[in-house]
């Protein structure tokens, strides 16, 4: 039996209208987006790439909107790095020529997103040669680069595109010829609150709960002996929102049974905000759910799969023991080598002495120490040490570690070889850096040569 | 409402539009002229560029020594040196608008990124050095677009200035005396 034209018709319409529906729904109600990921994304973004209004802000504007998001994320840490290759250098006229290769205004230049075929280990997708379209003369003034490959600038531990606050030449010459081990050996320690105001310490006496709620035992001993406790931090702090906040003035304060990140917030906002733009809270930035270990995409234990990420995952709740947060959080989630190798470590045995009290604040090393370190910035004229809660902030590329964290107790030239050492990197350094890298001995030999020349000139040889 | 008052209304607004373009005069572009503009633009860089040199760098660092001017004035908690600082006002504005571009560069530059480039860069900077007291003006294409391009001579106008290009161990040159055109400013405007 023929169906008529009609029928056809109709039946089109219906199966059109099907889709832009299903569509739609997708697009605008649902939480899955995957029918519209063009293809996965890079490890940096993996995590957020169902929800494309993160990066695709407004459905005009080509390569502006996506500019203006990847600074939105990128551009603070682009500016703590003074970074070597500002927008502000290619928008110059002069070098219009350069663009026409690599039009370096965009970071879409290189870090194309949905491109795994062509994404390297920084989420470039461009060859690694990229240098030589502005550099292929270097030689002429660096005889020394003479015959280096193009690939090698990046690759040989000696030039990042965007961060050399620990490569720069005169970088280099200053911190020459240190040892190892420096001879103190100290990363900064963690301030007691002494920027901030605290109200005096609280008693079991003073526990604000409700009477109304119930809850377990070992809750108000946890808070009483915790930092919150001691700097007048009562239950309602946290677990309520104020009137202020739900615009009701004479509304009474909701009860929070669980509070989130946002209570957390209203102390801790450097804090937070550093947790949001790391790994762990990225995804609740991006208005997604928390992320979970089994969403990673590297070695992370079985049983700690379904783990939520929140403030409370890594310092639980009531107790906050820093402690705790700094080592054994980390290890209850993270199976890489790395990790796994870091209980047999020297830097673990001088964190196991600091937190027995044989040893002196600062001078051990956890997990934090190095992933979560102790930034010191300055406020009102003081030196305030805070801990940096974006473990992404000095992970890529690994000289970004250099100066934050290794160069407390070790010298540079042992540290660029660690680093650029991947087998030393995987069994958490135990050993000695099977790499070299090349670059300190190079500026030495330079400076060595300019004021040779200087003093040939100056005895008119 | 009559029907013919659409079709009245279309023909009389035609017969607007085609009046007031036939109406002959052609109006020169509004505004300052580009060699006015980067005139007025230079004066303002280099009276900033001088004081900062002169007010801050040279006495602070260089007479009273009670601060240091570095090229790494981050780490060595110091002041940036003079041209750093008009470079990150050049890297300010740039952020702000593409009206106009400048740049500090150099026949004999500390950074070989800051020699010149374009062939109109090359002519201007060594112009500027031939001519003392003297601009460059003219007119080049890059990327497709026509710029109005001037070149001012960049003289040492302190102590600071000489010294520190003199003895960099980068430096191409080290004779530099006080007066001498060091370099020059290229501002660009795109007509």
């Amino acid at each position: 039996m023929r169906m008529s034209n009609t029928s056809l018709w109709i039946l089109w319409a219906l199966l059109t209208l099907a889709l832009c529906g299903w569509l739609g729904y997708s697009l605008l109600l649902s939480d899955d987006n995957e029918i519209f990921l063009l293809g996965q994304t890079s490890h940096g973004h993996h995590q957020i790439e169902l929800a494309c209004t993160s990066c695709h802000t407004s459905a005009f504007g080509g390569q502006e909107v996506l500019q203006d998001a990847c600074m939105n994320c990128h551009g603070d840490a682009l500016k703590a790095a003074q970074d070597d290759h500002p927008r502000s250098k290619f928008t110059d006229p002069r070098n219009a020529d350069r663009l026409a290769e690599i039009d370096a205004r965009y970071c879409i230049a290189c870090h194309r997103e949905h491109k795994p075929e062509l994404t390297g280990e920084m989420g470039v997708t461009r060859p690694d040669d990229f240098c030589f379209h502005c550099h292929a003369s270097i030689a002429e003034t660096r005889p020394s680069h003479a015959g280096m490959e193009f690939n090698t600038c990046a690759s040989a531990g000696c030039h990042n595109y965007h961060d050399n606050t620990a490569l720069y030449e005169d970088f280099l010459l200053t911190h020459a010829g240190q040892p190892d081990l420096l001879e103190k050996m100290r990363v900064p320690v963690r301030g007691h609150h002494t920027d901030e105001n605290h109200a005096d310490a609280l008693t079991l006496a003073d526990i604000d709960m409700p009477a109304t709620l119930s809850m377990d035992s070992d809750i108000p001993s946890q808070w009483q002996q915790s930092a919150h406790a001691r700097s007048g931090v009562n239950c309602s702090d946290c677990h309520s929102n104020d009137a202020a906040d739900s615009g009701v003035e004479s509304q009474q304060p909701a009860w929070i049974e669980k509070p989130d990140h946002n209570s957390c917030r209203s102390c801790h906002e450097q804090q937070v905000s550093g947790f949001l733009s790391g790994m762990h809270g990225m995804r609740l930035a991006a208005g997604l759910t928390p992320m979970r270990p089994a969403l990673s995409w590297k070695p992370m234990r079985a049983q700690a799969a379904d783990i939520t990420l929140s403030c409370n995952s890594c310092h639980q709740a009531h107790d906050y023991n820093p402690v705790r947060a700094a080592t054994e959080s980390c290890l209850g989630c993270h199976a890489d080598n790395h990790s796994l190798a870091y209980q047999n470590s020297k830097h673990a045995a001088l964190w196991q002495q600091e937190i027995s009290g044989s040893a002196d604040s600062g001078s051990g090393v956890s997990c934090a120490t190095c992933h979560l370190p102790r930034e010191t910035h300055q406020k009102n004229g003081k030196d305030v040490v805070r801990v940096q809660h974006n473990q992404n902030h000095n992970l890529r590329p690994v000289e970004k570690m250099a100066r934050d964290v290794c160069m407390h107790c070790h010298g540079l030239g042992f540290t660029l070889d660690a680093l650029a050492d991947p087998a030393l990197r995987a069994n958490n350094f135990q050993g000695r850096p099977a790499a070299h890298i090349e670059s300190i001995r190079m500026a030495e030999e330079r400076l060595r040569q300019q004021q040779e020349n200087r003093q040939n000139r100056g005895t008119g040889q | 409402m009559n029907s013919k008052t659409p079709r009245f209304t279309l023909i009389t607004l035609t017969s607007l539009a085609l009046l007031s373009g036939c109406s002959g005069d052609t109006e020169a572009p509004a505004g300052i002229a580009p060699q006015k503009f980067t005139d007025a633009l230079f004066a303002v860089m280099e009276a900033d560029r001088t004081v900062y040199t002169r007010k801050v760098v040279q006495r602070l660092a260089n007479e009273e020594k009670v601060i240091k001017a570095s090229e790494h004035w981050s780490d060595d908690k110091a002041l940036p040196l003079p041209a750093q600082m008009f470079r990150f006002g050049s890297e300010a504005v740039a952020e702000k608008t593409d009206a106009f571009s400048y740049t500090l560069q150099s026949i004999w530059p500390i950074n070989d990124q800051n020699s010149p480039k374009t062939q109109m860069e090359r002519d201007g900077l060594q112009f500027v050095v031939d001519n003392p007291g003297k601009n460059f003006y003219g007119e080049e294409t890059l990327g497709g677009v026509t710029y109005f391009t001037a070149v001012y001579p960049d003289v040492a106008v302190s102590p600071a200035c000489v010294s520190c290009h003199n003895e960099h161990r980068d430096t191409p040159r080290s004779d530099f005396k006080i007066g001498d055109v060091m370099g020059g400013v290229v501002i660009r405007v795109p007509l």
